[in-house]
């Protein structure tokens, strides 16, 4: 199992999450599929019915974008993103490609290096704690502020209405994201 | 990844991007942008993060009973592998190349040894390539809503600074512009807006109509 050492020299595996999805990345392990199933496709369906989603369609998006989820495990970099935003990522394309009939364009995929599928232990486990404080920053909203940064999220703002939307602290995770960014630019040069 | 980048994308329009809301051509402009700079596909990565974190914490719906087991069941169902074709060709990075559909763009004349190319017209605005010569100017123009132009190739200055390969200028509404390319090299940009272009100048308005923009 990966782990890094902790602050306290314990080590610290991944979080169940980031485990189950190297599992189907890795091993095509379909019990850590349904455990990510059972965690992520009642609070999709949520998701997708605030999102506009008719009930009777809700479901069907659901299976869509679990079934994604399977068939792009090998896209899946924890890295550089966590399970959960890279779901969501997932979920507002396929809820785009329903609302506006043809896909939103995309940035051009990171090529990642095949010869290291070991993910840099410190950089995921970083990752993973700066999408917690992410997490709890938001848990401490009250009501209103949520509701609205629900709303950015969910794409019903426009960007001039998102600008004084967000407020929740980005600056550091921003800044874990790129250190990712270079060390993958960095191989990559090496590669060559 | 040029790491001279110094004009980014604001948050908001990154944050609208990550969230759907973004209308189509300034969703090109943004995904490639983020393709040429890393900041700012930092940036999109984190408001994905706050967008994922949304998601974790979503009230949960019950399924009905026989999802799980619809799912389960296709698991071992057959990949249709999709070609979504999004690699660089020439200047013209993945989502742009994409919008190109592989073919190179088509070039009409505005004047001034201008020339556009339009990738892409709705009701929500327009994407569209603009070739400048080097050393020559743009018509003078203002614009309804926002305007934004990303360099391709060349560069270019205007009254509000200069800007190079991988650069994105923001102009509102209220701004009126003389962008002059670069000497040495023609400049190569990208520019969607969310209302149609206006030049000041009597004879390129006039002609405006026959030009679509």
């Amino acid at each position: 199992m990966a782990t890094s050492d902790g602050p306290n020299g314990k080590a610290q595996p991944f979080s169940e999450q980031t485990l189950w999805m190297l599992a189907i990345r890795d091993r095509r392990d379909k019990s850590a599929f349904g455990k990510l199933f059972d965690h992520f496709a009642p609070r999709l369906k949520g998701f997708v019915i605030r999102s506009g989603a008719p009930a009777g369609q809700a479901e069907d998006i659901v299976q869509d974008v679990m079934m994604s989820v399977w068939r792009k495990a090998h896209m899946f970099d924890p890295e550089r993103a966590q399970v959960s935003s890279w779901i969501y990522q997932i979920a507002r394309n396929r809820q785009i490609d329903i609302l506006r009939k043809e896909g939103r364009p995309m940035p051009e995929a990171l090529k990642a290096e095949e010869n290291d599928t070991e993910p840099d232990a410190g950089q995921v486990l970083a990752l993973e704690q700066e999408t917690d404080v992410l997490r709890e920053a938001l848990n401490r909203l009250n009501p209103d502020q949520r509701e609205m940064i629900e709303k950015a999220y969910l794409g019903e703002l426009s960007h001039s209405d998102i600008a004084d939307a967000t407020g929740l602290p980005l600056g550091t995770i921003k800044s874990r994201i790129r250190l990712g960014l270079d060390r993958l630019r960095h191989e990559l040069k090496d590669l060559r | 990844m040029s790491e001279q980048i110094s004009h980014h994308i604001p948050d908001a329009l990154i944050a609208a991007y990550a969230a759907g809301s973004l209308s189509k051509a300034y969703s090109l402009v943004v995904a490639t942008h983020v393709s040429m700079c890393d900041t700012c596909r930092a940036t999109l990565l984190a408001h994905e993060a706050a967008g994922g974190a949304v998601l974790d914490s979503f009230a949960e719906e019950p399924l009905s009973g026989s999802l799980r087991a619809k799912v389960m069941d296709r698991l071992d169902d057959p990949i249709e592998v999709e070609t979504v074709e999004n690699t660089r060709d020439g200047i013209y990075p993945g989502p742009l190349a994409a919008a190109l559909r592989a073919k190179k763009p088509k070039w009409k004349k505005l004047g001034g040894g201008v020339s556009q190319c339009i990738i892409d017209m709705d009701r929500e605005g327009s994407a569209r390539l603009l070739h400048i010569p080097a050393g020559k100017p743009v018509p003078e123009h203002s614009h309804g809503g926002l305007e934004l132009t990303l360099v391709l190739q060349g560069g270019f200055s205007d009254e509000t600074g200069h800007f190079d390969i991988g650069d994105v200028e923001v102009a509102d509404g209220e701004l009126e512009h003389i962008p002059t390319a670069d000497p040495g090299e023609d400049c190569i940009c990208l520019a969607a807006t969310d209302a149609p272009l206006r030049f000041s100048g009597l004879v390129p308005r006039i002609l405006q109509p026959f030009f679509a923009i």
